[in-house]
């Protein structure tokens, strides 16, 4: 149904014998959009570059609808690029920094000057053209880049951190904003961050990098609810672990502390007598007043932090510190510092990782 | 140090916060004693010599005011020479920028071993100061008559340079002299300029499907621009004032306006110390109005490049 759009095959890279993408395959849908997720030195940004021609890969190849352009010249690829550094021309104002790729591909003035009106009014900066860039704000500044990048209609869109040096308010709003008229176009792109939550918010798929090699690829859900690897795991959100001793492997049961509880997720290669790690997201674990769960707790609460919509209580069950998200709820104060509270766990949200 | 700042937390009270206490607060008078050899030399050797040539630039010789000096200048022999001075200046300095900015391009740009960068930075530090005497006799020493390479071309190559017309103690051979300091200086002022190209402006660019020519043509060169001709005016003024370099080489054979001067000062027939001061006031104000350029050119390249 859906049609590829890119593939990336076997892709290597290494600079002076350091492998820094080491053996990568990927391939996206038309119209998707794709972020690259990793950990600062995980190869992001020297994928992207090989997309992009910047680099060329050590091996391997990237083909854009079934044609291999793994070494053609990077003005010739039509792929649109923006950069953290927002990267404007200094010596052009808006319209003409626009306008650039338009100017390169000879089109005629008045197509032009009505292309960059239409950019200008699809990033909300209509009647900015006139400025030079050092009279804008970065997040203009950036909008103004995606408008560049944007206006020769190019195929794909590639996105290296274009959040990260703006500060919170913005990122969140611009983020919608490329999100919304990426939909709009439906350009297939690629973007890359470091920011868990930034992926998870705007992207059909995450691909998550580690030291240049993929660990898991997936829809956030995925990602964020059925980690596959450890790395992913605690890569991405934030994850409580429990330590517990495995009862009987068969039956699926451990023991935490006085607890004897079923865990499906228990793989049955697991030992009795063997620890294991049991792993699970706050919303996972809920203070158990009225409720009833598979796995209930006694614990002390350690800290109490009040985040608006949710408080995140750390609740310390045992020496094993873990993080419960509550709703804020207007009648209903948060419990305080010091009280004991019982906490419950849904048994089939707990996944297990090898210790 | 100590009384002034007890004077400051007195002046803190609720009492006196008269504007006389807080400007001394807002003095660092540490800060100014560290500059007043600098404000010293200024004026020993800069402001006061220059107030002392203006005044006698209108005085005679028996200390009457006069503007004989200044019509002076109009003659065809001053003329002639400041014309044949500003000729060699702008050569040099057009030739020592355009050739300058394509090593410093070389070297920076260029896909060229680190050291082959730092080893031109640090021999350009040391050439653009290499003027004066030292400069004049190595280029006697390699291109005058019986210099190396002139040597060498002869009797090597049988090829006889000062007989197909060149002749160090010319136009030319003066023009070539001062590129031995003027590249250097070029590099050494374009090359921060060049730095401050970003490498994603050129890699937006090929994105956008421009060739590197394209690059430069629209966004490389128009940013670079401001400070081209900023250095240009600074490489202009640095050869018009740069008279010892012209003296060493030519003796009294070129008349450019530097020598010149020198001339009217120097105390022989042609001494005149009332011209020689106008001499160095239209020196002054030429040097003046190139640096005025530079200037004000490079404060607009600096809005672009912040
Ligand atoms: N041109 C280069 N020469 C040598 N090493 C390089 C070069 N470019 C990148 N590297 C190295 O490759 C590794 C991956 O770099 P890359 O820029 O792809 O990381 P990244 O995932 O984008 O990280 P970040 O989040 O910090 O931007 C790093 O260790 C980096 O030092
Ligand atoms: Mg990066």
């Amino acid at each position: 149904m859906a049609e590829e759009f890119l593939r990336i095959d076997k892709l290597v890279k290494t600079f002076g014998g350091n492998a820094v993408v080491k053996g990568v395959d990927l391939s996206f849908q038309r119209g998707e959009f794709v972020t690259l997720l990793g950990p600062s030195g995980c190869g992001k940004t020297t994928i992207l570059r090989m997309i992009a021609g910047f680099e060329r890969p050590t091996s391997g190849t990237i083909s854009v609808e079934g044609k291999d352009i793994t070494s053609l010249a990077p003005n010739q690829r039509k792929i649109g690029m923006v950069f953290q550094a927002y990267a404007l021309f200094p010596n052009m104002n808006v319209g003409d920094n626009i306008a650039f790729g338009l100017k390169i591909a000879s089109m005629p003035r008045e197509q032009r000057e009505a292309r960059v009106e239409e950019m200008l009014k699809l990033i909300g900066l209509a009647g900015y053209g006139k400025r030079f860039p050092f009279e804008l704000s970065g997040g203009q500044q950036q909008r103004v880049a995606l408008a560049r990048a944007l206006a020769p209609s190019p195929k794909m869109l590639l996105l290296d951190e274009p959040l990260s040096a703006l500060d919170a308010k913005i990122r969140v709003s611009l983020r919608e904003q490329i999100r919304e008229i990426q939909r709009e176009l439906g350009i297939t792109t690629v973007f890359v961050t470091h920011d868990q939550e930034e992926a998870l918010s705007i992207s059909d798929r995450i691909v998550v990098l580690n030291a240049g090699n993929i660990e898991q690829v997936g829809q956030p859900f995925e990602i964020y609810n059925k980690p596959t690897t450890r790395f992913v795991a605690t890569f991405v959100g934030t994850l409580n672990t429990l330590n517990a001793t495995v009862a009987d492997a068969g039956a699926k049961t451990v023991r935490i502390g006085e607890t004897t509880a079923t865990i499906p997720a228990l793989p049955t290669s697991a030992k009795a007598g063997e620890t294991v790690a049991l792993t699970m997201r706050p919303e996972a674990v809920a203070l158990a007043n009225g409720v009833d769960r598979d796995i209930m707790l006694e614990g002390k609460v350690a800290e109490v932090a009040f985040l608006g919509s949710v408080i995140r209580l750390k609740v310390d069950l045992g020496g094993n510190l873990v993080s419960v998200d509550t709703f804020n709820d207007q009648r209903t104060p948060p419990p305080a510092h010091g009280t004991s509270v019982r906490v419950g766990i849904a048994a089939s949200d707990v996944l297990v990782l090898s210790a | 140090m100590t009384h002034v700042s007890l004077t400051a937390d007195k002046a803190t009270g609720p009492v006196n916060t008269g504007p006389a206490v807080s400007i001394w607060r807002s003095i660092p008078i540490g800060a100014w004693l560290g500059v007043l050899p600098f404000i010293a030399f200024a004026l020993m050797f800069l402001i006061v010599p220059t107030l002392f040539l203006v005044s006698s630039a209108f005085v005679d010789r028996a200390g009457n005011f006069t503007l004989q000096n200044i019509i002076d200048l109009g003659t065809e022999q001053v003329v002639n020479a400041f014309s044949i001075s500003i000729r060699i200046s702008a050569a040099s300095a057009f030739f020592g920028a355009l050739i300058g900015l394509a090593m410093a391009l070389a070297i920076i740009r260029g896909r060229l071993p680190s050291a082959i960068r730092s080893t031109v930075m640090t021999f350009s530090g040391v050439a653009s100061n290499f003027a004066g005497l030292p400069l004049a006799f190595a280029f006697i020493a390699t291109l005058g008559r019986l210099g190396l390479v002139t040597v060498i071309l002869k009797t090597v190559f049988g090829f006889d340079l000062y007989k197909s017309g060149f002749n160090l103690l010319s136009f030319v051979g003066l023009t070539l002299t001062y590129l031995y300091f003027q590249i250097p200086l070029m590099i050494l002022i374009i090359a921060p300029a060049i730095d401050g190209l970003k490498k994603e402006w050129s890699e937006a660019a090929s994105t956008l499907g421009a060739s590197r020519l394209q690059f430069w043509l629209y966004i490389g060169l128009p940013v670079l621009w401001p400070n081209l001709l900023g250095t240009l005016s600074l490489l202009f003024a640095n050869a018009f004032g740069a008279i010892a370099t012209a003296y060493a080489l030519t003796g009294s054979s070129l008349n450019i306006v530097p020598i010149l001067l020198y001339a009217q000062i120097r105390g022989d027939v042609l001494h005149n110390p009332g011209l020689g001061a106008a001499l160095a006031l239209g020196m002054i104000a030429i040097t003046a109005i190139a640096n005025v350029l530079y200037i004000v050119v490079r404060t607009r390249a600096e809005r672009w490049l912040k």
